[in-house]
This record gives structure tokens, sequence and C-alpha cells, in this order.
């Protein structure tokens, strides 16, 4: 057992392994309970909260592309109180750190909903959600200004009674300058969110309702992978929890590699339910020479500028 | 639930319509015709999300199940060419199925694709006592399968849009001239037929739904529809089967 190697800890997070699944992959939980023991996961990161409960977008909200796929549910959740007094009080019966994903469309909601949610005995920490590029208020217009960004993520800061990350979008054009904007105020960052992608039926209409997905899977790893080495090298302390296409115990090392510090698992959990707990039994093979995962944190970038032998 | 189960046939029974049978523990497991196995194409990551194909026979003493699926994209095509001793990564059983109810004159509907899960209910339906009378809807004459098999569970009708085959029109217009009285009615196929039928119908029934599923076991919230009174539900969790009148249409 390296199961020492494995263990992580992050503002508000003490994690027996770098594995999550990520947000909106893995509802709150219960399903997944089916299928496994919830406590072998590192950390649980739950669907998206928001203030009032919200319905969603029309259907269809999924499409498969090439190795990945195109979701718009558009957040459709019970709301922040229904799911404090139901969700997470189901997942207080396993011993897993929750990470509560905040979403809104006012700098308000977010306060409101972080307020709330932060006093859950089981949030160890929160995840802004200012990246969703699939309802037309809020999410995605906070992430793609790095005033804006920093402005809501101070405002959450003051009423988190946990530590906050914030998930960053990789639709913008300056991703370095949006993680050093947000690095001034937030505990750590989480990255990436969906890329905006169409698919379109064989008489050339979109097939989504909402016309434009989130794509998401294995196709989007080489993007995260290269959004998180440049923003390790501008900003070497902030916590980064990397996400985007992983299927195998590889991808985790070569997040970690690129500068995360610990991996969240997302499209994948719908082809292999049992894909959490499979590679953290890997990822246990992966550490055998290390001392601990972090040995090699950093390394992509650490080895062009000689520090890596 | 996550199984790999073994081919033991595969064959083409209408135009791009293939049945394949499978073997292993799951049909242990299956108990309410109506629910359905999701797929994974292969153990590539080509293909992220499995497919949801309805469980169209289950034959337990032999530990064997049939799916019947059509052969529409990449995904399907990859299925069609799984050879007899393929395995293939299964999550089943999933969804609820049609309740199984002791009357005595039932009609059975079926729509192109959504005929299969209709099989396995008429042939349980029958294994009770209750007299089932299958009205069948194809396209055309080349995408008819499996007249023979419901023919000899009970009487049945087809009906071909294009008139190349059985009654010309619309399983509609064959339910109209049947005059018969039935106890209550089961149906799969197009949202277009389930809304004819369900507003046409006097009798009670159940009818199944189909939607573009994530992950199909109720965690993606990709497959919602919306029910009457105005909540929404999640196909693969809380259907695919529904009363008559519970999903607005």
């Amino acid at each position: 057992m390296n199961s020492e190697k494995l263990n992580v800890n992050l503002p508000g997070l003490q994690l027996k392994n770098p594995v999550m699944p990520a947000s909106g992959c893995f509802s709150f939980g219960q399903e997944f309970s089916k299928f496994y023991d919830l406590s072998k996961l590192g950390a649980v990161m739950i669907k998206a909260a928001t203030h009032e409960e919200r319905t969603g977008n029309p259907t269809p909200r999924v499409a498969e592309t090439a190795s990945g796929m195109l979701n718009a549910i558009g957040l459709q959740n019970p709301g922040v109180d229904h799911i404090i007094e139901h969700e997470l009080k189901y997942l207080e019966s396993y011993d897993v750190p929750v990470i509560a994903n905040v979403a809104g469309t006012t700098i308000d909601d977010y306060v409101i909903v972080a307020d709330k949610i932060s006093q859950a005995p089981n949030v160890h920490a929160l995840e802004l959600n200012i990246s969703c590029p699939n309802v037309k208020a809020g999410g995605i217009q906070f992430g793609t200004n790095p005033q804006t960004a920093r402005q809501l993520t101070a405002a959450v800061k003051a009423v988190s009674d946990v530590p906050v990350y914030v998930k960053l979008s990789p639709n913008v054009t300056d991703i370095v300058a949006m993680a050093k904007s947000i690095a001034e105020v937030a505990d750590g960052i989480t990255m990436i969110n969906t890329l905006v992608g169409m698919k379109l039926d064989t008489n050339g209409k979109p097939i989504i309702a909402n016309h434009t997905g989130g794509l998401s899977g294995p196709a989007i790893k080489p993007v995260s992978l290269n959004m998180i080495y440049q923003v390790r090298q501008h900003l070497s302390d902030i916590p980064i929890i990397g996400m985007g296409g992983i299927s195998k115990a590889a991808d985790i090392i070569d997040y970690i590699s690129a500068g995360a510090d610990a991996v969240a698992v997302g499209t994948m959990n719908f082809t292999d339910p049992y894909i959490c707990p499979s590679l953290i039994e890997a990822l246990d093979n992966e550490v055998s020479e290390m001392d601990h995962i972090h040995d090699i944190k950093g390394r992509a970038y650490k080895s062009l500028q000689g520090e890596w032998v | 639930m996550k199984n790999l189960m073994k081919v033991a046939s595969q064959e083409e029974i209408a135009d791009h319509i293939y049945e394949m049978v499978l073997e292993g523990e799951l049909p242990e497991r299956m108990d309410t015709p109506g629910q359905f196995v999701h797929v994974r194409v292969d153990d590539s990551t080509e293909h992220v999300l499995r497919r949801p194909i309805s469980i169209a026979d289950i034959d337990k003493a032999s530990s064997q199940f049939t799916i019947v699926y059509r052969v529409e994209g990449e995904g399907t095509r990859k299925i069609a060419k799984l050879k007899t001793g393929d395995t293939l990564d299964i999550l089943s059983p999933l969804g609820n199925g049609y309740p199984l109810e002791q009357n005595d004159e039932v009609l059975i509907v079926g729509g192109g694709i959504g005929v299969p899960p209709l099989y396995e209910l008429s042939k349980r339906l029958n294994q009770m006592g209750v007299t089932t009378t299958h009205v069948l809807g194809f396209n055309s004459k080349k995408d008819v399968f499996y007249e023979e098999r419901f023919k000899s569970l009970g009487r049945t009708y087809i009906a071909t849009s294009d008139g190349s085959y059985g009654t010309e029109g619309f399983v509609t217009d064959i339910i109209r001239k049947l005059n018969d009285p039935f106890d209550c009615f089961y149906a799969c196929g197009p949202k277009v037929m389930l809304k004819v039928l369900s507003e046409t119908m006097e009798e009670g029934g159940y009818i199944s739904l189909e939607e573009r599923f994530g992950c199909g076991f109720g965690v993606c919230y990709a497959c919602v529809c919306e029910k009457t009174d105005g909540n929404y539900v999640k196909l693969c969790t809380e259907g695919p089967v529904f009363k008559k009148g519970e999903i607005l249409l």
C-alpha cells in the first residue's frame, strides 16, 4: 500500500488521495453509492447549487462527439436549501469531504448560496462556478472578465466559512491573466470547465436544444493540460485541482506533472461508473517508485528550466 | 450492475435492424419487461456515452437475453460488427419497466424500433393468461421485424406508412377499426405515436419514452421530461415507462 504517498493537503481539504469526481458528473453521490463506497474518494464535488430550484434547459441536452460529449443541462438542481437538507445530509454517512459547487445569476445569488452551503458540516470547500457556458445569465459572464471574477470571488470569500476555489473557464483569451486576478483573493483554482462547442445533425441543425453545449471528455485533455502548465508557471503556490478528460492513471500523472495538486474526473463517470475507485487503485502502482505523488508535480515545466533531473 | 456479456449470436433481421443474443449472469437479475441495458461501444475512449437499448427477450434458463437495435451512427455500427464469442460491457438492468397487470384483454402498440421491448412484455402477459392484441407500425416493408414472434402470442396487425406491407397508414388507423374493448394498452414508439394514442385511447395505459441519455443511471440530468403536473422527471431512472397522461407529450 502506498496510501500515504497519495495523501494531499489543500486549504480546507485533507484528501486521502488526489482523485475526486467533478461537479455535474456525479449528481450528489447517491446513485454512485450503489456502485461503490464513496469513502474511497479523495473528495466529492457535488452538482451546482443555486439559490432557487432550476429546471434546466430543454432537451436534447447531450450529444456525443469524437472522444467527448457536449452537454447543456442548464444547472438543473433542487435549490440550495433542499441540497443542504437532503443531498448533503445523505453524504454525511460517508467519510469524504464535500466541495460544494456554487452557481448563480447575480453576485447576490452567489453570496446567498455560499453563505448557506458553507455552513453545512461536511462541506469543506466551495467551488465557484463562474464558467458554466450553458446558462443565459451569470455563469460564464463572471468567468471571462478578470476584474468581475475577482470581485465576485471576494464577495463570496467574505461570507464563506470554508476555503473558496474558483472554477476557470477555458473560453478566454488569456487564462494566466484570469488565474492571476482570481488568485489574489481565492484559496485555490479548479480548471478547466467545458469548452463551448456544437454538433449538427444530418440536416445541418444543432442537435443540442440550446444549440451550443460544453465539450468535455478525453478530447479536451490537451487543452486543460496546457492551461494548467501555463498557470502553474506564473502562480507557484496556488492550489490547483485539474480536470478535463481523465480516463486512466497515466492522465492523472500528466496533470500532476503539469502542475496540478489534485484531479477531478468528469465525463468518464458516465462511461464507466467505477472509474474513480479504479483510478485510485491504479494510481497506487504509479507512485510505487516515488516518496509522494507530488514528487513529480510541475516536472513538465521544471524540466525545461533545468530544475528537473 | 456492470457486466461483461458474451455475444451468443447476432444477425440483421430488417433494414439496419440487428438482433443480438447475449449470454452471462445478467438475465438472472432481469425482471420487468421494458427495462433497458446501457451498452459501452468498446473499451476505447472514442465513444464516451453508452447506448441505451431495450431488452426484447429474457431467457433465464439459458442465461441469455436479446436486444434489438437500429444502426444509426458510428457507435451502433461498431456494435453491429461484433461476432459470436466477443464481449460487450453492459450496465443493467436499468429503468422502470411495464407493470404486469392481471387483465383479460390488452392492446400492445409498437412503432419502429419501439417494438422490441413489447415482445418480452407480451410473452410475460401471455404467461399470466392475458389475451394480447398487437398492432405494429413500420415505415416500409424492409423495416418490418418480429411479426412471426408476435403472431405466436396473439392477433397481430402490421401497418406501414408507405403501404408496402400490411395495412397502409399508421397504427392508429388499424386500432380505429378494431372496435374491441381492451382493459388497458401498452405502447412504445415515436413520441408522436404515443401522443396520438394517449389522446385517442379511452382505456388507461402505459407508454415507454425515448430521449438522448447521458449516464443512464440518474446523475447527468440529460434525459429529463416534463410531467403534466409541471415537475420534471429523469427518463432513465423514473421511466422510461410512464402511465398515460403522466408526461407532457
